[in-house]
């Protein structure tokens, strides 16, 4: 069931929550039930940083059918400044004129479309900061 | 443990094999490899396919398989992990060997990519990533690997006239074999001069599109003394994972399944990577086979982008990596590939290797991964 697969991950998308160890520390997007650092168990929410940088990205011009219409695109791994990891599309800006290292803000978008039922899924994109 | 020994290889040519089904590049490489065996028996089959469902609509294909070949009752199950399925489908067959479930098995890598369109293709190979935080955003499988490489060449200054090394190379190997799905050597200007798939990507850094199968019958030491052909004993085996979500490892250039899979079956086989004379490395994108080789111990950490461009790793140099082609030319149906790098070491200690022979190999390596090495297999073999 599509539209069950997108509304059930829309806290950790909607919100960009992630989890904390308590043990530990790490972060993580998702949150999750077990720390892969200490295998802790006890986690706690919180709101990821909403500005970061780029560490990696790539210029995606092949896409699955989902994303057809949009190549070419940006894809990165963001280090927000809380330290949380995500990956996701950096746009409002030319492919060309990104750069590892480049500072970026997380806005709320339109990701894709699901298939033959259409269902909107949304998320976070990065812009330049 | 008991010892165990590969006894018998089967791989056919990879490629669009449209004239052939599914069960019968099952039974096609499976035969080759029981009639080069020269066993009168298979206790039990092991089949390794990543996504023969999405490319084929057909599941169940272990027990397809067994059926076709005539060999039912006998048990037959499927292992998965996504590119590594071969890798992960021998060490499943070397367990039920080495524990004595089992004294003869088949051990089968399957995958017929070509029926499905190649949007449904990159889809498919994309199911390697996390569905809900990697492809959601809109990743692809190559993008996984464009991003590594965005990462090595930025830390270590390696150009992509450094990656396209790695398919030059491994396409004049390819062009010494009869088995490779391309035959043709290419120069660096072809690698940097066709389309970019995802930046710095290029479509000649990445592995092709595939069907094919390849297989292997393991046995006891015992079992091996009545075997045909020289037996290879299998003599180390290491496995791992890793977050199985790239943006979530703590460096973007590193491959760390592939070092602890490896260590592991270094310490099995009390081996060290200086002892290693011929290998076949998983360059499903040029950047793999370059984190690879320095995750296996062959090149210091950094130093993997000089191997192609130096002869190092081409036929003829200190350690010559993927003489079969790799699956740059041999060819990447992604469930076989994990069984046909052990069917080329195995021809290769047999010292059956025709003009790509590596002269006088006698220990060798074979190391397989799955996604963005969020699985990583890695087996030794000795003659
Ligand atoms: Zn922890």
């Amino acid at each position: 069931m599509i539209t069950a697969r997108v509304w059930r991950e829309k806290k950790p998308r909607y919100l960009n929550q992630i989890g904390r160890c308590k043990g530990c520390g790490r972060l993580f997007f998702p949150p999750r039930r077990v720390c892969d650092g200490c295998r802790g168990r006890e986690i706690e929410t919180r709101a990821m940083s909403e500005t970061g940088r780029v560490l990696t990205y790539t210029i995606i011009r092949v896409a699955p059918p989902a994303f057809a219409q949009e190549v070419p695109y940006a894809v990165a791994v963001l280090e927000m400044d809380d330290g949380a990891r995500m990956l996701t599309q950096v746009t409002d800006v030319a492919p060309e004129d990104i750069r590892t290292g480049m500072r970026v803000r997380l806005e709320f978008r339109k990701i894709r479309q699901h298939g033959r039922t259409g269902v909107i899924a949304y998320g976070h994109k990065a812009v330049p900061e | 443990m008991r010892d165990v020994a590969v006894v018998g290889i089967g791989v056919m040519r990879f490629g669009e094999l449209w004239e052939t089904p599914l069960r019968d590049l099952c039974v096609n490489a499976s035969l080759q490899a029981v009639e080069d065996a020269g066993v009168d028996r298979v206790d039990s089959i092991v089949v390794g396919s990543m996504a023969c469902g999405l490319f084929t609509e057909q599941e169940h294909v272990a027990a397809l398989a067994a059926d076709y070949l005539g060999l039912g009752p006998v048990p037959a199950t499927r292992v998965e992990a996504a590119c590594a399925s071969g890798g992960a489908a021998l060490r499943a067959g070397f367990a039920e060997v080495a524990s004595g479930l089992s004294d003869v098995v088949l051990v089968l890598g399957v995958e017929k990519m070509t029926d499905v369109s190649g949007d449904a293709t990159t889809a498919g190979l994309a199911t390697a990533a996390e569905q809900e935080y990697e492809t959601f955003y809109g990743a692809t499988f190559p993008g996984m690997s464009a991003m590594i490489a965005r990462a090595y060449m930025e830390r270590y200054h390696a150009a992509p006239e450094h990656l396209a090394a790695v398919a030059v190379k491994n396409h004049a190997h390819g062009a010494l074999n009869p088995l490779a799905q391309f035959q043709n050597t290419i120069t660096v200007d072809d690698v940097l001069q066709s389309v970019l798939v995802a930046d710095p990507l290029h479509m000649l850094d990445c592995s092709p599109v595939s069907d094919g199968a390849a297989a292997v019958v393991l046995c006891s030491a015992e079992t091996a003394r009545r075997a045909r052909k020289r037996p290879i004993r299998i003599t180390g085996v290491g496995f791992a994972t890793d977050t199985i979500s790239l943006y979530r490892r703590p460096d973007l250039t590193r491959m760390a399944a592939v070092e602890r899979a490896a260590k592991a079956a270094y310490a099995m086989a009390r081996r060290a990577p200086g002892d290693i004379q011929v290998a076949e490395v998983h360059d499903g994108f040029t950047i793999m086979e370059i984190c690879s080789i320095e995750e296996l111990g062959f090149v210091p950490r950094g130093q993997g982008k000089d191997a192609a461009p130096s002869g190092l790793t081409a036929l003829g140099g200190r350690i010559p990596v993927n003489p079969g082609g790799g699956l740059k030319a041999r060819g990447h149906p992604v469930g076989a590939t994990g069984v046909a790098q052990a069917c080329e070491i195995v021809t290769q200690l047999r010292g059956e290797a025709g003009k790509r022979q590596v002269p006088g190999a006698r220990i060798g390596l074979t190391q397989n991964m799955g996604g963005s090495a969020g699985s990583a297999s890695v087996h030794i073999f000795e003659a």
